[in-house]
């Protein structure tokens, strides 16, 4: 929370403490309201609650239904105060501060009273502390003590809930209903919090109970956020680590390794044994709530797949053999330098990930321009956002967006294109929600109906814009169309904001009659009507944000519908000030990271061209080596050379792209013919199947760093664990490996922390100028830039100006995809994710995460079904100019006819078997969204399938350790 | 690389720039964006295809830009 401006006459209060409950939200207002609390003065702003101003004068009014995440309920009666001059004993939870009142929270009477209350709840009540899992960790024993309770003078025979029935079904923790003091802080929690009302109170009086919905957790609609156990003051909702490890003995705040929300966690620890993850309050861009993912999936870091040795082969056809780390560091280095002799540098590269840190990142752009010679760096954004970096630059002058996350609560119109933030992004879709249940509008264009569409409770998009797959372009530019010839431009924005002459351009070319929404309603397969409504509330509805995702990106037009998107905001006015904006939701957690740092093959970190002659010079006096001003080769570059033999040596760090890159067999037939592939990751992903030499890295927990975040967040990582993969030495960071493989490759890179690496960034970097681990630790998070100008960072870009001075509009012309349906493949396949799965799986495929999504599925709407006698739970084999695979076949409405859906978080799944090496014309991001296919039902799996099942087998017996894929296949 | 690869890459650049009403400001659309985003060597192949082949299968306006406007060097 921010600072406040509350004073009180005995001290001064000027912070918020995160780890003190305030009992009620904070509240905003101009009005400042001065009262007396127990002697002592405060002035806090109007619409505050007794109890929360209480609470800052340092004086704790008793409480149970209340906690500060959630709106005050006044159901418990113990944080009754007396006002003078008002009759009985409001609740300070719900009853406004007011000018003069004289509030007392401690007096005989109120003792009384107190002691009643708790006496009943304890009545029906275990007491069984001493050997309760909540024991020291629990607000009712709390508040047993803190009234005084002596005695419960009904026993504790009479009927009650004692016996009542435990619900283990969620594998991360339990619901005792035994326990429950039916508070309603779950159900808040379920409703305020997470949006997703799966629990309720039923019954009534003696009666209530909690319920989800009449099942058990698992069955029920919960989506296992933890937002309830976090809520709960009690042991009935409680992680089951806890209740196997007992409660924690100290905490470190650090960054979640999953989406690109970047949420914010303490790490809860017994030395260093993680048991518990925790959303922090303080968290800039989770606010202490949380998902699945960063709350509970955790426990891969110590799966017992990860592999900790450092291992080295000379061909891909041999067992691994376990090396230590300087014969194995050193092979690494005499392979690159025998490659360099035979091949040139040209022949080799390296790929960095999102889940590294930006230090890891930085380090490993460092290796390869500095040391490899060559900028033959790529990142797995080349497959995701490269686009928004491309369009964002060109249009707004910035490879990011725009706001914060809470900008959101200032939208009046929000338009979702191409993303599924209940799925991918819940944390953020949450708060998207709060807004959306408050009365802003929604608009959403996406070919599936999203869970948002109308699957969330006191939530539905008032246009679902369900255009044909591929056909974004063709949208924006009608949306354009209708802003333009309906004379809805912000006129004054655009002339004082943008390039004028672009304007006109991009005017004149939106405005011609092919790109109407009449013209275009055949190819959208959306009503003229349908769009012309959604561009005028879009234009007038007030304030107006645009979230997208990969469901942008991943197309051959990708970059010119980011560059369409930023085109609509700038001539609506939608850029510059809260509430607005262009906001690219990011896939893994270090997107926005991975690219800042330098990692695509044409530019320096900060998004500076490597043939910029003041950049290269800058960081060839730092680095001490001449650099190449010629743009390196990308990922698809570098497999497309692979497959001729023509590149031979590849640094892959925290990548998988055997798994996560489009035409898996084009993939790994390039993977084979390189001679020397070094993996450093947790586990042997489907890359390391195909390396010559493995490099265990350190988890999350095991480093420090920081991750920046889709809103420009930058977060510290840090270290709760010495890292597992010391093999007989102090176990090593992941940039320790890469400086250690570079000192093997003849230069030194001279970091004893982290920080360092991020000081030298700072140096090298305007926009991350004022960033230091020591800011970090001081601010919690920094939102770059962050310079002298704003020292603190910058949370709104584009405020007075554009990055790039003024903004420029671009004509983005419709242009078909080549990837067509025709009688063989008349079906288009298109890919995304779930909320329990991240990306490849690696890491929450060994979670129990799997309880919810245990293989991928792919969905087919009940029409094409039927035409090709297809059944609910059919295998069926997908088939593209690509490849084949088999999967289960779910039926659905979701998704239109002619068009299927999976995932694809199994390897075994093969989804990127059918995907085409097909891609976005600026960035050669893949067309991951668009394939033509047929399905047909199958009994066996497919070719691919098979073999991929007897390599992969091989490869795992070839570590050493044995293969616990379960592959599910047709009877 | 292969050829025919350069060629699909080459093309969809160009389609992008196809509606700019400037031609020149079209061609040198094309050819920066292929002098920012294309490795040397990708940039001499297809030059040497426009060059010796004369540019079978790519645009005509992509074989204006990169006679005109592509460095090589």
């Amino acid at each position: 929370m921010d600072d406040i401006k509350y004073t009180t006459h005995t001290q001064p209060v000027n912070r918020y403490d995160s780890d003190k409950d305030y009992g009620t939200p904070k509240k905003l207002s101009e009005k400042l309201v001065k009262l007396n609390i127990d002697g002592v003065e405060i002035t806090v702003p109007e619409g505050t609650s007794i109890m929360h101003a209480a609470q800052l004068c340092g004086v704790t009014v008793p409480k149970l239904c209340a906690t500060d995440s959630l709106e005050p309920f006044g159901s418990c009666r113990l944080c009754l105060v007396e006002i003078e001059g008002r009759r009985g004993y409001p609740a300070s939870c719900t009853t406004p501060v007011a000018e003069g009142i004289q509030v007392r929270t401690q007096t005989s009477k109120l003792a009384d009273v107190r002691r009643g209350v708790m006496e009943l709840y304890i009545s029906d009540h275990p007491l069984d502390c001493l050997t309760c899992a909540a024991n020291g960790d629990c607000e009712l024993q709390d508040m047993a003590g803190a009234v005084g309770l002596r005695e419960v003078r009904y026993g504790y025979d009479g009927e009650n809930h004692l016996k009542s029935t435990k619900d283990e079904s969620n594998p991360y923790f339990t619901f005792d209903p035994s326990k429950c003091i039916v508070c309603s802080r779950c159900v808040r929690a379920c409703e305020e919090t997470q949006g997703t009302f799966a629990l309720t109170i039923e019954g009534r009086g003696f009666g209530s109970k909690v319920s989800a919905g009449n099942k058990d957790f698992l069955e029920s609609e919960c989506v296992s956020c933890g937002a309830c156990v976090q809520a709960c003051p009690t042991a009935t909702l409680m992680e089951k680590t806890v209740i196997e490890a007992g409660t924690p003995e100290h905490k470190i705040t650090t960054t979640c390794a999953y989406c690109g929300v970047g949420c914010s966690f303490d790490a809860e620890m017994k030395g260093e044994e993680v048991v518990r993850m925790t959303p922090n309050k303080d968290g800039g861009a989770n606010h202490g709530h949380s998902c699945v993912k960063g709350r509970f999936a955790w426990g891969y870091a110590t799966h017992q797949d990860r592999i900790t040795t450092p291992m080295i082969r000379k061909s891909i056809h041999d067992e691994w053999q376990v090396v230590s780390w300087d014969e194995a560091i050193n092979y690494a280095a005499s392979e690159i330098k025998r490659i360099e002799t035979k091949y040139g540098k040209e022949a080799m590269g390296g790929i960095t990930s999102s889940r590294c840190t930006n230090e890891e990142v930085y380090v490993t752009q460092k290796l390869v321009r500095a040391v490899f010679g060559t900028n033959n760096v790529d990142t797995c954004a080349r497959v995701c956002h490269s686009p928004t970096g491309y369009g964002l630059k060109q249009t707004l002058g910035e490879s990011a967006g725009t706001q914060t996350f809470d900008s959101v609560m200032q939208s009046d119109v929000i338009m979702i294109i191409g993303a599924n933030p209940t799925d991918g992004h819940p944390v953020f879709a949450s708060l998207m929600k709060r807004r959306l249940r408050e009365g802003a509008k929604l608009i959403i264009a996406d070919p599936r109906a999203i869970d948002l569409v109308e699957n969330s409770p006191h939530v539905r998009a008032d246009y679902h814009l369900n255009l044909r797959p591929g056909t974004n372009v063709a949208l924006i530019s009608a949306l354009a169309h209708v802003v333009v010839t309906e004379g809805l431009v912000k006129e004054d924005f655009v002339r004082e904001r943008c390039e004028w002459d672009s304007f006109v351009v991009w005017r004149d070319f939106v405005a011609k009659p092919e790109n109407s929404p009449e013209a275009l309603e055949a190819t959208l397969g959306v009503k003229a009507e349908f769009v012309r409504n959604a561009a005028r509330l879009f234009a007038t509805g007030g304030n107006s944000a645009i979230y997208y995702g990969l469901g942008v990106t991943e197309h051959s037009q990708g970059s010119t519908t980011v560059m369409g998107i930023a085109n609509l905001a700038m001539a609506t006015g939608n850029v510059g000030r809260e509430g607005v904006g262009v906001n690219p939701l990011r896939g893994q957690n270090n997107v926005q990271g991975s690219c800042d740092m330098g990692s695509m093959p044409h530019e320096y970190p900060g998004y500076r061209h490597v043939s910029d002659d003041a950049t290269r010079t800058l960081f060839e006096s730092a680095w001490g080596r001449p650099l190449s001003n010629d743009p390196g080769l990308r990922i698809p570059n570098m497999l497309d050379l692979a497959g001729e033999g023509k590149f031979k040596a590849l640094y892959c760090v925290g990548e998988d792209i055997a798994q996560s890159d489009p035409n898996t067999q084009h993939v790994t037939h390039a993977l084979e013919n390189m001679e020397c592939v070094i993996v450093q990751d947790l586990f042997l992903n489907e890359t390391a199947m195909y390396a010559h030499v493995f490099f265990p890295g350190a988890s999350f927990l095991e480093k420090n760093g920081t991750f920046t975040n889709a809103e420009r967040r930058i977060s510290p990582v840090r270290r709760v664990m010495a890292p597992k993969n010391g093999h007989g030495e102090r176990g090593m960071e992941d940039w320790e490996i890469t400086a250690r493989l570079s000192k093997a490759l003849g230069y030194e890179m001279r970091y004893s922390h982290a920080c360092e690496i991020m000081d030298e960034i700072a140096a090298l970097t305007p926009t991350f100028k004022g960033v230091s681990f020591k800011k970090l630790d001081e601010l919690g998070s920094i939102q770059w830039p962050c310079d002298d100008a704003n020292p603190t960072g910058t949370p709104t870009m584009h405020v007075d100006e554009f990055v790039r001075g003024k903004g420029r509009f671009f004509i983005t012309q419709y242009v078909p995809t080549t990837e067509k349906v025709n009688a063989k493949y008349p079906l288009i396949l298109t890919t995304g994710r779930i909320l329990s799965q991240y990306n490849v799986g690696a890491q929450t495929r060994r979670t129990k995460n799997n309880v919810w999504h245990a293989e991928d599925l792919v969905e087919i709407h009940p029409h094409d079904a039927e035409d090709r006698g297809i059944k609910d739970g059919d295998w069926v084999g997908i088939t593209s100019r690509a490849g084949e695979t088999v999967l289960r076949a779910t039926l659905t409405e979701r998704v239109q006819p002619g068009v299927i859906y999976t995932t694809f978080h199994h390897p075994e799944s093969g989804a990127n078997v059918i995907t085409t090496d097909n891609g976005d014309w600026a960035t050669n991001c893949p067309e991951f969204k668009v394939t033509a296919v047929q399905v047909n039902r199958v009994h066996q799996l497919s070719d691919w399938q098979k073999d991929y099942q007897s390599f992969s087998e091989a490869q795992i017996a070839f570590t050493g350790k044995k293969s616990n894929k379960i592959i599910k296949q047709p009877a | 690389m292969q050829t025919e690869q350069l060629i699909k890459m080459a093309n969809q650049v160009g389609d992008f720039f196809e509606s700019y009403p400037d031609q020149v400001q079209a061609q040198q659309g094309i050819a920066e964006h292929l002098n920012r985003f294309w490795a040397l060597a990708m940039r001499r192949q297809i030059a040497a295809h426009v060059k010796e082949a004369n540019g079978v299968g790519l645009h005509a306006k992509v074989i204006s830009a990169i006679s005109s406007y592509l460095e090589v060097e």
